[in-house]
Parts: C-alpha cells; sequence; structure tokens
C-alpha cells in the first residue's frame, strides 16, 4: 500500500488547521507525526481516516484519488484510526462494542465474535475479559480493543493519535511491540502521533514535523533530538534552571489518613509538605494517588486522620469552602470536571472570581478575561466556548482561572497532553507561585515529569505509600521498581 | 376473595397495563436512540380520539389502529424534524405538541363523545387457555395484552440481539461514534422517533376501541406521563419497563381495594400509592449501596446483578449530533 497526501486544506473559520500538508507513506513503516499544541496534526489525521472531509487537496490510494464520507468508508478502504479518545461506546460489552456495524445481517453472532477477539488478542498478547463492559476497563485496555477491531477489518493503515497519554509503561511496551510486528512482519502502515520524542525517536523509521498547519520538515529517525524541537519550535526552547525553594515553615500535614473506596483503600499515610515545596504522586493509575489527591481537595470523604493546612485542620470543611481557604484543586478530566462545554471563556470567569455581584459586569469580565487570555497565551477569544479550545489550550485556560495567592494547588496529570513548550511554560507559572509560600501537590502518570519537577515524591502502589524519596536522588528507573511495589 | 375473583383481578391489571406497556416500548426505543418524545400525554389523547373516530366511521377497529399509528408517527415525525433539522430543543418541541395534542383532541373530537362504536375483543387460545390458572390468566385475554407482550419481547429481542438494535442503541449513547462505525445516525434517529410515536399513537388507541371504550374529551389523560416515568423507572429497559407498568397497574388496583377498605381516607392519597412506591425504587436501585451489596455476593452475579438493578440513561438522550 501507498498512501499519498497532496496539498491538504482545512480551515476552521479564520483558523488554518491545515494549510497545504504534502507527503507520502510506504507500507512496513512506522512513521512519527510531530508538532506543537495546535498544530494540525489531529484535524490530518482524521481527514486520512475519513472522521472530517478536506477543504481542499487529495489522498492517493495506490495512486487512485480517494474521498471517505465517514471513517467506515475509511476502514473499509483499509486505513484505520485509534482516536485518542477511543470512539467506543461506554455502556456496551466487548462484544457489541466489537460487532457495531461489522455486518449487515441482522442476527449478531456473539460466540463468532467472542472467538475474533479472543484470537487477535492472543496474537498480539493483548488481555480481555471478553464479557466485560467497556466502561470497566482502562484506557489502555480500551485502545487495545480498537486496535483489535481495527486489524479485524483489514486495516492496512493504522493511524494512533496519542496512544500513550494515560497507558501505563507496560502496556505502552506492548503497544509498541505489536506496533512493530504489523510494520516489518505484515507489512503494514503504521502512523503515530505524539508530543513525547522519546517515542518516536525509540519506534518510528521516519517523522514528519508540522508547524502552525504546514509541514516544516521531516527526517529519517533515529536522529538528535535537537533538530526535532529545533523543527516543532522554529527555535529551541531552554528549560530554564530550577531553583528549590522550600521554605521552613509547614504548609500541609496529613496525619494517618484512611480513605476507602470500593475499588481501593489508602490508610495510615501520613506526611508533611512544606511552604513552597513540590511534592509529586507517582504510581500505577489508580494506586491511590488520586485518592490522596482528592481527599485534600474535599472530593472525596475521608474515614479518619487529619489534613492540615497551614495549621488548620480542615477535614470538615466542604470542596468549596477549602476552594474559599485558597486550597485548588484541578481534575485530570478537563471538561468532565473543569471546564463546562458551552459556556464561553468570560463566562467562565466569572464564575470563577472570587467576589460575586449580583448583577455581573460584563464588559468588565470581558476586559479582564482578555488580559488573562493574552498573559496565559490561550489561543482563542473571550467569546469562545470551552470545547472549541485545542486540549493544550484549554488547560492553558484552566490554569489562569486559578487564584493568587494560593496555600496548596492539588494537580492531576499537570501537564497531559501539552507539548513540551507549554509543559515547561506551566511548570514555570506554578514555580513562580512559590514565592507566595504555595505548596503544590501533583500526580502525574509521566514519571519524567515526576522526577524532573519535583522537591520530593511519594510513590504509591496498591493503596500504599511505599515512602517519600528526594527527586534529585532517585531516577525513573528506582520510581519504576518502587511503583511495582519492590522496596 | 376466592381463587377465581383472584385470577381475574390479576387478569385485569395484567389488561390494564397492556397498553401502557405498549406506549412504555415506543418511547423506550426513541429515548434508546437519544430522542425524548415529550409529547406522549398529548400523543396519546389524539390518537385515542382519532383511532375512535376512524374505527367510528369505517366500523374496522383496526383502520381506527392504523390512523391512531398514523397520527403518532406524525407528531413523532415533527419532533425529529424540529430538533434534527431545525435544532430546536426536544423538550420544548415536546411539551408544546403535548398541550397541542390534548386541545385538538378535545376539539375534533367533540361530536364523537360517548358514542358506541367498534371494539377490539377477547381472543381465547386454544388448547394454552385450558392451563389450570395460567389460562385463564394468560390465555383468555383481550387481544391488546396479547400485542403488549409480544412487542415487550421483540423489543428486548431487537435491541440486544440484532445488529440493527446495536445501531440503534449506538446513537443514543455515542452518536459521533456510531457515525465513525458508519451508521447513519439522523437516519436511524428518525426511523425509531416515527416507530416509537407510532407505538405510542396504537397505545392510545388501544384505549378507546379496547380498555376504556369510546371517546370523551381528556379521555386518556395523565396515562402519558406515567408512560414517561415507567421508562424512566425501567431503566430505557423493556422488560423492566413492562414490570413498571405492571407493577404500576397492580398498585393501582391496590389503591382501589384499599379504598374501599378505608373510605374515611381521601382518594388522593391512595393515588399517590405507584408513585411513592416508584420514586423509592428508583432511590433505592441508584444509592451507592447496592454496588457494596453486590460486591459481598459471589463473582458470578455481580455483572447480571448489576446489569438489572443499575440503571443510566442513554448517554446521549436529548443531545443533537452534527457531522464536522
Ligand atoms: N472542530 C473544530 N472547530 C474549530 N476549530 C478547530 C476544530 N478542530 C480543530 N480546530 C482548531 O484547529 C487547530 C488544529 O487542531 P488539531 O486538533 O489538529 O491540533 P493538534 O496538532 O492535534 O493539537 P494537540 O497537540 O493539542 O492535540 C487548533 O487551533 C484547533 O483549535
Ligand atoms: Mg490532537
Amino acid at each position: 500500500m501507498r498512501v499519498e497526501i497532496k496539498e491538504i486544506k482545512k480551515y476552521f473559520g479564520d483558523v488554518r488547521a491545515n494549510d497545504g500538508i504534502n507527503f507520502q507513506l510506504e507500507s512496513g513503516n512506522i512513521y512519527g507525526i510531530l508538532g506543537e499544541n495546535g498544530a494540525g496534526k489531529s484535524t490530518l489525521m482524521k481527514i486520512l481516516s475519513g472522521y472530517q472531509s478536506q477543504d481542499s487537496g487529495d489522498i492517493l490510494l495506490d495512486d487512485k484519488a480517494i474521498l471517505f464520507d465517514s471513517p467506515a468508508a475509511g476502514l473499509f478502504a483499509g486505513i484505520g484510526m485509534l482516536y485518542q479518545d477511543p470512539l467506543d461506546f461506554p455502556p456496551f460489552n466487548i462484544l457489541e462494542n466489537y460487532l457495531l456495524g461489522k455486518s449487515k445481517n441482522i442476527n449478531l453472532n456473539f460466540s463468532s465474535a467472542a472467538k475474533q477477539v479472543s484470537a487477535l488478542a492472543d496474537q498480539y498478547g493483548f488481555e480481555v475479559d471478553i464479557k466485560a463492559e467497556i466502561n470497566t476497563l482502562s484506557l489502555g485496555e480500551r485502545q487495545q480493543l480498537e486496535l483489535v477491531r481495527l486489524l479485524a477489518e483489514g486495516a492496512q493503515l493504522l493511524i494512533l493519535d496519542e496512544p500513550t497519554t494515560g497507558i501505563s509503561a507496560e502496556q505502552k511496551e506492548q503497544l509498541f511491540t505489536s506496533m512493530r510486528r504489523m510494520a516489518y512482519d505484515e507489512k503494514k502502515i503504521i502512523v503515530l502521533v505524539s508530543h513525547k520524542l522519546d517515542e518516536i525517536q525509540e519506534l518510528c523509521d521516519h517523522a514528519f514535523v508540522l508547524r502552525k498547519g504546514k509541514l516544516v520538515g521531516q527526517s529519517e529517525v533515529p536522529c538528535p533530538n535537537e533538530r526535532l524541537v529545533e523543527m516543532m519550535f522554529g527555535s529551541l526552547p531552554t528549560r530554564r534552571e530550577r531553583h528549590p525553594s522550600v521554605h521552613d515553615e509547614v504548609m500541609l500535614e496529613i496525619k494517618d489518613l484512611k480513605v476507602a473506596t470500593y475499588r481501593i483503600q489508602i490508610d495510615g499515610i501520613s506526611f508533611t509538605v512544606n511552604k513552597g515545596e513540590v511534592l509529586g504522586l507517582a504510581g500505577l493509575e489508580g494506586s491511590g494517588q488520586g485518592l490522596l489527591l482528592r481527599a485534600c481537595a474535599g472530593l472525596e470523604e475521608i474515614d479518619g486522620g487529619e489534613i492540615i493546612v497551614d495549621g488548620e485542620i480542615i477535614n470538615d470543611q466542604e470542596y468549596h469552602q477549602r476552594r474559599e481557604n485558597d486550597v485548588a484543586f484541578m481534575g485530570s478530566g478537563r471538561l468532565e470536571e473543569g471546564l463546562i462545554t458551552g459556556m464561553t471563556l468570560t463566562e467562565h470567569m466569572v464564575l470563577a472570581a472570587e467576589e460575586h455581584d449580583f448583577v455581573i459586569n460584563w464588559k468588565q469580565a470581558e476586559v479582564e478575561t482578555k488580559s488573562k487570555i493574552n498573559t496565559y497565551q490561550v489561543i482563542g477569544q473571550s467569546s469562545s466556548t470551552a470545547d472549541q479550545l485545542s486540549g493544550g489550550n484549554q488547560q492553558r485556560f484552566m490554569f489562569s482561572m486559578l487564584r493568587t495567592p494560593l496555600k496548596l494547588i492539588l494537580l492531576e496529570n499537570p501537564t497531559r497532553g501539552l507539548d513540551v513548550r507549554s509543559t515547561n511554560w506551566i511548570w514555570e507559572q506554578l514555580y513562580e507561585r512559590r514565592s507566595d509560600g504555595t505548596a503544590i501537590v501533583f500526580l502525574s502518570a509521566d514519571l519524567d515529569e515526576v522526577v524532573d519537577r519535583s522537591d520530593r515524591i511519594a510513590v504509591f502502589s496498591g493503596g500504599k505509600m511505599s515512602r517519600i524519596v528526594n527527586a534529585n536522588e532517585t531516577n525513573v528507573d528506582e520510581l519504576g521498581h518502587l511503583i511495582g511495589g519492590q522496596e | 376473595m376466592n381463587n377465581s375473583e383472584l385470577i381475574a383481578v390479576l387478569a385485569s391489571i395484567l389488561l390494564q397495563a397492556s397498553p401502557l406497556m405498549i406506549a412504555v416500548m415506543g418511547e423506550t426505543i426513541s429515548e434508546r436512540a437519544g430522542m425524548i418524545n415529550l409529547s406522549l400525554d398529548g400523543t396519546m389523547l389524539l390518537s385515542a380520539m382519532a383511532g375512535f373516530i376512524a374505527a367510528y366511521e369505517t366500523g374496522n377497529v383496526w383502520l381506527g389502529f392504523l390512523a391512531a399509528m398514523i397520527v403518532g408517527a406524525f407528531f413523532a415525525l415533527i419532533i425529529a424534524f424540529g430538533t434534527i433539522n431545525l435544532k430546536q430543543s426536544q423538550v420544548a418541541i415536546g411539551f408544546v405538541l403535548t398541550i397541542l395534542g390534548d386541545d385538538l383532541s378535545a376539539f375534533l373530537g367533540q361530536n364523537y363523545t360517548r358514542l358506541p362504536g367498534p371494539t377490539l375483543g377477547r381472543y381465547s387460545v386454544p388448547i394454552l387457555r385450558d392451563i389450570p390458572i395460567l389460562g385463564d390468566l394468560l390465555f383468555n385475554q383481550n387481544v391488546v395484552f396479547y400485542i403488549a407482550v409480544l412487542l415487550t419481547i421483540f423489543v428486548w429481542w431487537f435491541l440486544n440481539k440484532t445488529q440493527p438494535g446495536l445501531q440503534l442503541r449506538s446513537v443514543g449513547e455515542r452518536p459521533e461514534a456510531a457515525f465513525a462505525r458508519g451508521v447513519n445516525v439522523n437516519l436511524i434517529r428518525y426511523a425509531y422517533s416515527i416507530a416509537g410515536g407510532a407505538l405510542v399513537g396504537f397505545a392510545g388507541a388501544a384505549y378507546s376501541l379496547a380498555i376504556k371504550i369510546g371517546w370523551s374529551e381528556g379521555h386518556t389523560r395523565g396515562i402519558g406521563w406515567i408512560a414517561l416515568a415507567i421508562v424512566i423507572f425501567g431503566g430505557w429497559a423493556p422488560i423492566r419497563g413492562a414490570f413498571g407498568a405492571i407493577l404500576f397497574g397492580a398498585t393501582k388496583t391496590l389503591a382501589t381495594v384499599l379504598q374501599s377498605k378505608f373510605p374515611e381516607v381521601s382518594v388522593v392519597a391512595f393515588n399517590a400509592i405507584p408513585w411513592i412506591l416508584m420514586i423509592f425504587v428508583l432511590l433505592l436501585v441508584s444509592n451507592e449501596w447496592v454496588e457494596d451489596m453486590i460486591l459481598k455476593l459471589p463473582k458470578r452475579f455481580h455483572r447480571p446483578l448489576r446489569k438489572f438493578l443499575r440503571v443510566s440513561p442513554p448517554l446521549a438522550l436529548g443531545e443533537e449530533f452534527e457531522k464536522k
């Protein structure tokens, strides 16, 4: 199979998401697509897979121009895409999800579907519990199932849009192994969209770099990281040296904390975080670190122990009271928890404001919103709705709504899906707050981030906090062992 | 109360519940596809009236049912067009149609009130009717009862065991993902809105032609809202919905019995029983401790129990879908 992309253009209003992109893909290769947030990667991939249609330009498949009216048509022609948020059906069980749209027969043949899914899963080393419902699976498992489905439909070109955000290191290894196998043994084409240079270097044969809707460069990989970064951002963003700024006084003290849910419980957790300190929480998803954060934020009821912020026991305070008292929380799900789909940025700002007048002064609110948008470099208007922003910009905007000063900031995956530059920028903003004595506690699925950004690190595994280590005395490998529960 | 009396009461509960079951099936398939048809009360009134007049004028009950289904389908079509093409709110249009249907039925049916017309009667199923107890309860019933039961089974089978049923559910849960699988979301929404509306229309005529024979102003008023509530109570599942309808009928009958026993208590108090019971069950089912309780049982019961007890509306209920 040979795919040729010719002069693809796609505009959303004034935004040139794709602005005349050309390249070619050949069988038996793994390609990487790189680019900063909003560069147009997802848009291009959605066009290639048939989810969106281009404004102009052609896609040639073995020299024949094709135009898909839906991803199903794309898949029929052999192009399958794994979307960043898998397009599956949470309330369905695995077989229903697999069978949907698969055949024209009236009757659903569950038993043969079960055989097919099991066989393919075995073939690629995935583990699936055929009877499970989708909403009980982890993101990694859902991705594997989507892959199985695409392969079963005979996809020859597989597109994976940021498949490694939110899955464990083990699942990632497995995914990479199967991707290599598809490309090199089965001669398929694999396209990987990612922000993580290391992954592209490790897995891909060739990388394309997009910037502002244009293809600005390409390279055989592995190649020096600097080369890719320079193509992505124009110039090399320098990462400023991080100076710890830990004060002597304690800001957050946790004493013998116990929180139990039906999935997991944490018990007997005690530690302190000083003013100006950054504590990173590491661990596989759902090992108790999230529970701890949410308990501190007042989103999870505690069953014992004490949470003390700046000398005050806040056990009995509700989430909103804690917010009033300068404890801020930012969850992983931007559109589920942080932002309100369909509300404009100005409206968000008004809601987040410290003081509320009964009658809203919209003019002033808009001026303030515009200035925040400016300082936080959010690409969007004060009248855009939250869901119109690209992922990275949603994140920036959420940060712009945090008040100053704050005593404690609690963050879940603060830079999920952000490009290198945005990530650095966000952390600089956070570090600046430390001079006010703000303490920061965050969890991240990205171990590099935990090691790079924290002063100290607490490792969780199966609801237990193993111990707290100094960030400059550890490395990703050691953390990996601790996370696996090995001392 | 002796045995045959008890059987007669139970049989009447089933009969009374039958049109409600049909309306619940209609609304269930519509809502599972993501389309709320809030106009049930008005639709049923108008179709009860239209069904009666058509049957009265032609002398044929089935033409009456046909007319009623057309009326129901037409109202559903208005909602589908208004929401899918004109992007209006499903709730708003449904609400307006409720009132419109009510008023229109009163106006158009005013010359047909309290007239005798053709009716759909009882049918005894040969052989099966001779089974003791069950025969009288289930196989010596009005035709509407058989239709309701067969329809319930059919809808269950269709939703859970067929490809079109799976597609129907997919557009109600995640239309953008359904689109990605090659499902024509809006076409399917049109189709099942209309089919659901036709069933609601049929249910309306089942009253005027079989259960509460004849026509008078406000003939079925309130039933549509009850059906809407039972769809929720039934967790958007056909079998549970059918049980909900029967349970509702049973508590209604219970209320009547209690009322004759305690004439000093206000009627209103007894009429509230079914509702209180429903709220109680809903609270029970949506409570966290149900999950705790399930987890205490052996593992192999977890899934079926959760499936049976846990209730959640279709994820994209009432949401519009637009291709990018
Ligand atoms: N449906 C849409 N409506 C309006 N603008 C859109 C839409 N989809 C994408 N855009 C805009 O097009 C640009 C490119 O978006 P795209 O999602 O392709 O970026 P990306 O490279 O995938 O970024 P990220 O790394 O953040 O995922 C962004 O500025 C985005 O805001
Ligand atoms: Mg993207």
